[in-house]
């Protein structure tokens, strides 16, 4: 187990300097002027883009830059954007909201996605069963900017149940609306993947093992075909809390809140490179660590797995 | 929108090799030459009588018709003809779906919209799936460092969230001045398709692992038959049926992500019609004209659903388990 923790740490590090490198790359060396806009309506002068050339490497070669961006970034330094600010205060400024907004989804997703995964699959092709089946698909295929316009329409300023919009202290009522919108895709895979695996389960023979040993159908469904049913959920779940992070930027926008996904829209569209890089390297190693942390807990759930 | 192919990759047999069943339930033995080549024939069988097949397959050929020959559905009504003494008047018997601000008809403007958004979701699609199938083969097939080194290089760019790259790459694409609607939609292909492929390779690089070995092609290659025409004519058609569903599904999914990319400002630009376009243009609105949202919206939803539903119809039929 120790081991394994350690071989999938150092598997991690090619994964993280690649995926930076790329972003690094996608950022500074594709054609466009970063200067442009920088200073109002006129051209920079001189004197500024000299300043900011030196600063951030930009007469260098590619991977030279790169490399230098890696050897700061090792020492905990994250660099500054064009103003001047740390990258790294920002983050931290923005993580927080992000982090309780993803959070909030998360519980949705497990208590709403989860329960009706299982009513679903208890009621096989009964009324229950169908409803889950055709609001998941109707969910599926609306797309999330839709869904955040007809919520925030609807439950925030026709009925005036949420507040519309979200304010600069993010209580958890306001990101209530916000979180069930951002988790509304994957709430429905969520919901489908437990009654297909529920389903399944229910038909194999230890269920039926069970039952024949007298076992109530309480215990047999959820000591057994529960529990046997929520490994690839919890793998689902698990890498949708990485994408939450970074993939609120539709429902950021939307709900007006200062989160990650709305410091990387603007990031990217003012080309603040250093802040973009940035953002991006801490998303990637939150995603990769929870991807870790979901692997370890397989073994917690499910003992015929070991681990080399 | 987050990635559909997410919960694809997610479910996919990624885990198999890293860790030891210890229980009887190992992944299913790949099926004689013999039998998967019914597979085909059986699937189709099976999808003839089912309904939701059907459904999306009709809905599937409106669209298409839509994207060829929209002149059919509008009666000759030019999409780009406005008056702005119309701007926003709501449905009527003369027009449908109402006027959007520049007084141009909703419902002409959906219909024409249709092209460009089915264009990216075909060819993200046809993109990704030849090349991540690509990748996928080859890091199946020869495995050790050819594989591990692929299979590093998919997980670099999984990594990275789809919406999020292809934000990056419109971004940075120098600003054209381009209205012609093929470079527009081969811009967003490619900023969708550089962060794509992932999930179809990892899904094609299981499925080949699960047929690499299997009695057929060992007996291929004691005949002495080449690498290529061992993968051309016997591991390839052996292994394609899940590429070729979450092909499926990923098409709902690209033309999706297309419309979120348009409706952040970033993906078509507006002389093009498409319904990421429309979405935008009517957000301002939606207080005063919410059918200026509504209709594009609802065709975006019909457009993903059908592929969806085709997409599980096909699996259901491939997959012998379900049955």
């Amino acid at each position: 187990m120790g081991r394994y923790t350690i071989r999938r740490l150092l598997q991690m590090i090619p994964v993280l300097i690649g995926t930076t490198f790329i972003i690094y790359a996608m950022v500074w060396a594709l054609p466009g002027d970063p200067f442009s806009g920088k200073c109002g309506q006129r051209p920079c002068p001189p004197a500024y883009v000299a300043e900011m050339t030196a600063k951030f490497n930009l007469n260098d070669p590619l991977p030279v830059q790169y490399f230098k961006y890696l050897v700061n970034l090792l020492q905990g330094n994250f660099g500054e954007s064009f103003s001047g600010r740390p990258v790294w205060d920002e983050i931290m400024q923005a993580f927080p909201v992000t982090f309780r907004l993803a959070l909030i989804a998360i519980i949705f997703e497990i208590v709403i996605g989860i329960s009706a995964g299982i009513l679903a699959a208890l009621n096989r092709g009964g009324f229950w069963d169908n409803l889950v089946l055709i609001s998941t698909l109707i969910v599926i295929s609306i797309p999330v900017f839709v869904i955040g316009f007809l919520a925030q329409f609807t439950f925030g300023i026709k009925l005036g149940w949420f507040p519309p919009t979200v304010g600069p202290n993010a209580t958890v009522y306001e990101l209530l609306l916000p979180a069930l919108v951002l988790a509304s895709l994957s709430l429905a895979y969520v919901a489908r993947l437990m009654r297909g695996n529920l389903t399944e389960n229910l038909r194999a023979d230890y269920v039926r093992t069970a039952t024949s040993k007298g076992l109530s159908r309480q215990r047999v469904i959820g000591r057994h075909a529960v529990r046997n049913s929520l490994i690839p959920v919890v793998t689902f779940i698990g890498a949708d809390f990485g994408a939450l992070l970074g993939g609120a930027i539709v429902t950021e926008g939307i709900f007006n809140i200062r989160g990650i996904g709305g410091l990387l829209y603007l990031s990217i569209r003012t080309r603040e490179g250093a802040t973009v890089v940035g953002v991006v390297t801490v998303l990637v190693l939150v995603f990769l660590l929870v991807n870790l942390i979901v692997d370890i807990l397989y073994g917690a759930i499910d003992p015929r797995i070991r681990y080399e | 929108m987050s990635d559909p192919n997410a919960s694809m990759a997610a479910a996919a047999p990624e885990t198999v090799e890293k860790e030891t069943y210890l229980g009887s339930d190992l992944p299913p033995a790949p099926g004689d030459k013999e039998k998967s080549r019914s597979l085909w024939s059986d699937a189709w069988r099976e999808l003839k009588s089912n309904k939701v097949f059907i459904i999306s397959l009709v809905l599937i050929v409106v669209f298409l018709i839509m994207t060829f020959f929209p002149q059919v559905f509008t009666f000759g009504k030019d999409p780009m003809a406005c008056d702005l003494t119309k701007s926003r008047q709501a449905p009527s018997s003369e027009a449908w779906f109402g006027y959007d601000n520049n007084g141009c008809d909703v419902y002409t403007r959906t219909i024409y919209g249709a092209k460009a958004s089915i264009l990216v979701g075909v060819f993200a699609t046809l993109f990704t799936m030849l090349l991540g199938g690509f990748i996928g083969v080859i890091a199946g097939f020869f495995g050790g460092w050819v594989d591990s080194i692929l299979s590093r290089l998919t997980d670099i760019f999984f990594a990275i969230p789809l919406l999020l790259g292809g934000i990056l790459v419109l971004t940075s694409f120098p600003a054209s001045d381009s209205t012609n609607l093929y470079s527009e939609v081969a811009k967003v292909v490619l900023a969708l398709g550089i962060l794509g492929w992932t999930s179809m390779t990892r899904i094609m690089r299981s499925s080949v692992i699960q047929v690499r070995n299997a009695d057929f092609v060992v007996a291929a290659r004691a005949l002495g038959a080449k690498n290529s025409r061992i993968i051309n004519k016997h591991v390839v058609p052996n292994s394609l049926a899940p590429l070729i569903v979450l092909a499926t599904i990923s098409l709902g999914g690209y033309i999706g992500a297309e419309a979120t990319l348009s409706f952040l400002g970033l993906g078509l630009q507006p002389p093009v019609i498409s319904w990421g376009t429309m979405i935008n243009d009517a957000q301002p609105y939606i207080r005063v004209a919410p059918f200026m949202l509504f209709f594009p919206a609802f065709f975006l939803s019909i457009a993903v659903l059908s592929f969806i539903m085709l997409g599980d119809a096909v699996r259901e039929a491939l997959d012998p388990k379900l049955r």
